[in-house]
C-alpha cells in the first residue's frame, strides 16, 4: 500500500469512527457518561489547536490555556451582557484570535527564538491568571458581568440556536455540538495542512532560513498559524464555559497549560490524531485515578494516585526521556519497520531506480 | 524625606529579592543553556527544608543559610544525574522534562505536607525610620543578596574553579581538549545553581510563607529576569533585577501588589521585543 492510499484509509477511518461515535453514544450511554465525554471532546479541540501551532508550525506555546481561558471569559461576560449566544460565540473566537495576533506580532516580528517564545507565552498566561485572580471585588465588572476574581463566574447562560433565544441547547445537544465541532476541526486542519499554506508552515518548521531564502516570510506565516491556533483554543474555551456553566481563573493556570502540552507530547508532535488520542487518554486516566478530587483518601496510595500533578509530571518526564516522538509516530515507525522490511526485500529483486533524497 | 527613605528601602528589597530568586537560574541557564522550569520548585523545596529544620530545633539562621542550600543542592545533583544529563543540547526537551519535574515535585510536596501554607515568623524586629517602621528582615534580605552576588563574582573572577567554569561556558569542546571534564563541570554547576535557589527560597520563606504551588509565583519572575538580563550571568542578573525591581515596586506603590507584578511582566515583554538579546546583549557586554 502506498503512503497516499494509507493516508486516505486513515482519513475515512477517522470519519467513520467519529460519526459512529457521535450518533451512537447518546443512544447507548447514560447521560452522565455523555456529559463526561462532552468535555473530552472540547479538550480535544484544544489539543488540536496546539497540535497545529506546535506540531506543524514548530511554535512552542506554553500558554495555550491563555487563549482557552480568554475564550471562556469572553463568552461568559458577553453572555451576561447580551443574553443571546450568537454574538458571544463569535466574540469568543475573535477576541482570543486578536490577542494571539498581537502577542504573535511581538514575538515573531521581534524574531525571538523558540525557547524564549515558550517563556514569554508562559509569562503572559501568568499575567492573565494573576490579573483575573485579583478581580474579586464588586468594582471589577464589565457591563453587568462581575469578574468574580478567584471565585470565578458561576451560572453562565447556556448556548442557544443562532438568533433564537428560546431554543436552548440541552446536554445531549452539547455533545453533538462538541463532537461535531471536533470532527470539523480535525478535517478542517487536515485540509489546511494539505493546502499550499500547510506545506509552507511545515517547510518553515523544518528549516526557517531555507524557507525564507525561497521567498516566504516566516514571520507572517507563523503569525497566521498562531492566530488560527488562538481562535481554535478560544472556541474550545467558549464550549467549555458552556459545558460547566462556570469559569474560574484556574483555566489560565499552569496546570492547564501543562496538560495541553502533555496531550500533544503523549500523542505525538506532527500528527493530528495523536493529540486527540493523547487528550482523551490522559483525561480518562486522570478521571479513572480520581485525580480530579484533590484530597482523595487518607492512605498513602490514594494520596499518590489522587494527585494529578504527580502523575502528569511522571508521564511528562517519562515520555520526554523514553518516547520523545509520542505514541502515534512511534506506532507508525513500528508499522513502517515491518512493512519496510517486506518492501526492501521486494526491491532487492526488482530493478527500480534509486530515488534521490 | 522619611517616606523617600522607606521607598528606597522597598525598591532595594524588590531588587534584592529578584536577584536572589534568579541567580541560581541564571547560573544554570548561562552556563549550560538549560532552561530549568522546575526552578520555582527548587525555591519551594528550600523553603520547606528551612521550615522543617527549624521545627526540629535547629537555629533558624543555620537552617536557612546552611541546611536549605545543602538539601536542595543535593536534590539538584540527583536531578542532573537522573534526568538532565540525557538531554544536553536538546533545549526544548529539557524544558519539557523539567516542567514534568516541576509538576512531580508539586504533587510530591502536596502529598507530604498538604495543600496549606506553612510559615516561620521572620526573626529580627522592626526598625524606625522617622515616622515609619519597617521590618529589619528586609535589610537582612538585601544583605544576603549582596553577599551572594559578591561571592559569585569573587569565585568566578579569582578562583581556578571560576576559570574552569567560565572556560566551559564559552567553549565546552576546547575546555575538554585542555583536560577539563565538562560533564562534571555541568553536574557541579547544576548543583550550585540548585543550592543557591534553595538558599533564596529559604531566605524568602519567612516573608511569603511556603506552600506547594508557590514555585509558580517565582518561576515567571526569575525567567523574565534571566532572559531580560541576557547572556552575562552576573551583570545581566543585577541589571535586569534593578530595572524590573524598580518598576515592580513603583507600580506596587501606586496601585496594588498584583498590578505591580503585572507591570513587571509587561515591562519584560516590551524589553524582550526591544532587546531580544537581553540587556547585556547591548550594554555591559564585557561584564561577567
Amino acid at each position: 500500500m502506498s503512503g497516499r492510499s494509507l493516508n486516505l484509509v486513515g482519513l475515512v477511518l477517522v470519519g467513520v469512527i467519529g460519526l459512529a461515535f457521535m450518533f451512537l453514544t447518546p443512544r447507548l450511554a447514560e447521560l452522565d457518561t455523555v456529559l463526561d465525554l462532552t468535555v473530552y471532546m472540547i479538550m480535544a479541540i484544544l489539543a488540536l489547536s496546539l497540535a497545529l501551532i506546535w506540531g506543524y508550525g514548530g511554535i512552542l506555546c506554553f500558554g495555550q490555556s491563555a487563549f482557552f481561558g480568554l475564550g471562556a471569559y469572553t463568552y461568559a461576560i458577553a453572555m451576561f451582557n447580551i443574553g443571546e449566544s450568537t454574538l458571544p460565540v463569535i466574540l469568543a473566537v475573535i477576541l482570543p484570535a486578536a490577542f494571539a495576533a498581537l502577542l504573535g506580532y511581538f514575538m515573531f516580528y521581534g524574531r525571538i527564538s523558540d525557547v524564549y517564545l515558550g517563556v514569554i507565552t508562559l509569562t503572559v498566561t501568568l499575567i492573565l491568571f494573576n490579573s483575573v485572580n485579583s478581580t474579586a471585588g464588586p468594582e471589577f465588572h464589565i457591563g453587568t458581568a462581575r469578574l468574580g476574581g478567584f471565585n470565578g463566574i458561576p451560572g453562565i447562560p447556556p448556548l442557544n440556536l443562532p438568533f433564537n433565544k428560546s431554543a436552548v441547547i440541552d446536554l445531549e445537544g452539547m455533545f453533538y455540538l462538541a463532537t461535531g465541532a471536533l470532527l470539523l476541526t480535525y478535517f478542517g486542519l487536515r485540509l489546511l495542512l494539505a493546502s499550499q499554506f500547510g506545506r509552507i508552515i511545515v517547510g518553515i518548521r523544518e528549516n526557517e532560513r531555507r524557507a525564507e531564502l525561497l521567498g516566504y516570510d516566516p514571520r507572517a506565516y507563523k503569525l497566521v498559524t498562531f492566530t488560527i491556533g488562538g481562535a481554535l483554543a478560544g472556541f474550545a474555551g467558549c464550549l467549555f464555559a458552556n459545558w460547566g456553566n462556570f469559569v474560574s481563573p484556574t483555566i489560565f493556570g499552569l496546570a492547564q497549560s501543562a496538560q495541553i502540552i502533555i496531550w500533544v507530547i503523549v500523542g505525538g508532535r506532527g500528527t493530528l490524531i495523536g493529540p486527540v488520542i493523547g487528550c482523551i487518554g490522559i483525561q480518562w486516566l486522570s478521571a479513572a485515578l480520581g485525580a480530579n478530587q484533590p484530597s482523595g483518601g487518607a492512605d498513602v496510595w490514594s494520596k499518590i494516585f489522587a494527585n494529578a500533578p504527580l502523575i502528569l509530571g511522571i508521564i511528562l518526564i517519562a515520555f520526554v526521556l523514553l518516547v520523545p516522538k509520542g505514541l502515534v509516530p512511534t506506532a507508525a515507525d513500528i508499522v513502517e519497520f515491518f512493512l519496510g522490511r517486506r518492501r526492501r526485500r521486494r526491491e532487492q529483486r526488482g530493478f527500480e531506480p534509486q530515488q534521490a533524497e | 524625606m522619611d517616606l523617600v527613605a522607606l521607598l528606597a528601602i522597598q525598591v532595594l528589597y524588590a531588587i534584592a529579592s529578584l536577584a536572589l530568586i534568579s541567580v541560581g537560574l541564571a547560573i544554570i541557564f548561562g552556563m549550560m543553556r538549560v532552561i530549568n522550569l522546575a526552578h520555582g520548585e527548587f525555591l519551594m523545596l528550600g523553603g520547606y527544608a528551612a521550615i522543617v529544620a527549624t521545627s526540629r530545633g535547629i537555629s533558624i539562621w543555620l537552617s536557612m543559610l546552611v541546611v536549605a542550600p545543602l538539601v536542595v543542592g543535593i536534590i539538584g545533583l540527583i536531578v542532573e544525574r537522573t534526568i538532565i544529563r540525557f538531554l544536553y543540547g536538546r533545549m526544548i526537551d529539557t524544558m519539557l522534562a523539567t516542567w514534568g519535574l516541576s509538576l512531580f515535585l508539586v504533587g510530591l510536596t502536596t502529598a507530604i505536607f498538604g495543600n496549606t501554607t506553612v510559615g516561620i515568623s521572620a526573626p529580627l524586629g522592626s526598625i524606625q525610620i522617622g515616622d515609619y517602621r519597617t521590618s529589619a528582615y528586609t535589610l537582612f534580605v538585601i544583605a544576603v543578596a549582596m553577599v551572594v552576588l559578591g561571592a559569585i563574582f569573587a569565585v568566578m573572577r579569582w578562583t581556578r574553579l571560576g576559570l574552569i567554569a567560565r572556560g566551559t561556558m564559552q567553549n565546552a569542546n576546547m575546555a575538554a581538549a585542555l583536560g577539563v571534564n565538562p560533564p562534571r563541570v555541568y553536574a557541579v554547576t547544576f548543583g550550585v545553581g540548585a543550592a543557591l535557589s534553595g538558599l533564596a527560597g529559604a531566605v524568602l520563606a519567612p516573608v511569603s510563607g511556603v506552600f506547594p504551588t508557590i514555585g509558580a509565583a517565582y518561576v515567571a519572575k526569575s525567567f523574565i529576569t534571566v532572559i531580560g538580563g541576557g547572556a552575562a550571568v552576573l551583570s545581566g542578573t543585577v541589571s535586569a533585577s534593578a530595572l524590573f525591581g524598580t518598576i515592580n515596586q513603583i507600580a506596587t506603590f501606586v496601585t496594588t501588589p498584583v498590578f505591580g507584578e503585572v507591570a513587571l511582566l509587561a515591562a519584560a515583554i516590551v524589553l524582550i521585543r526591544l532587546l531580544p538579546q537581553g540587556i547585556t546583549g547591548r550594554f555591559f557586554r564585557r561584564g561577567l
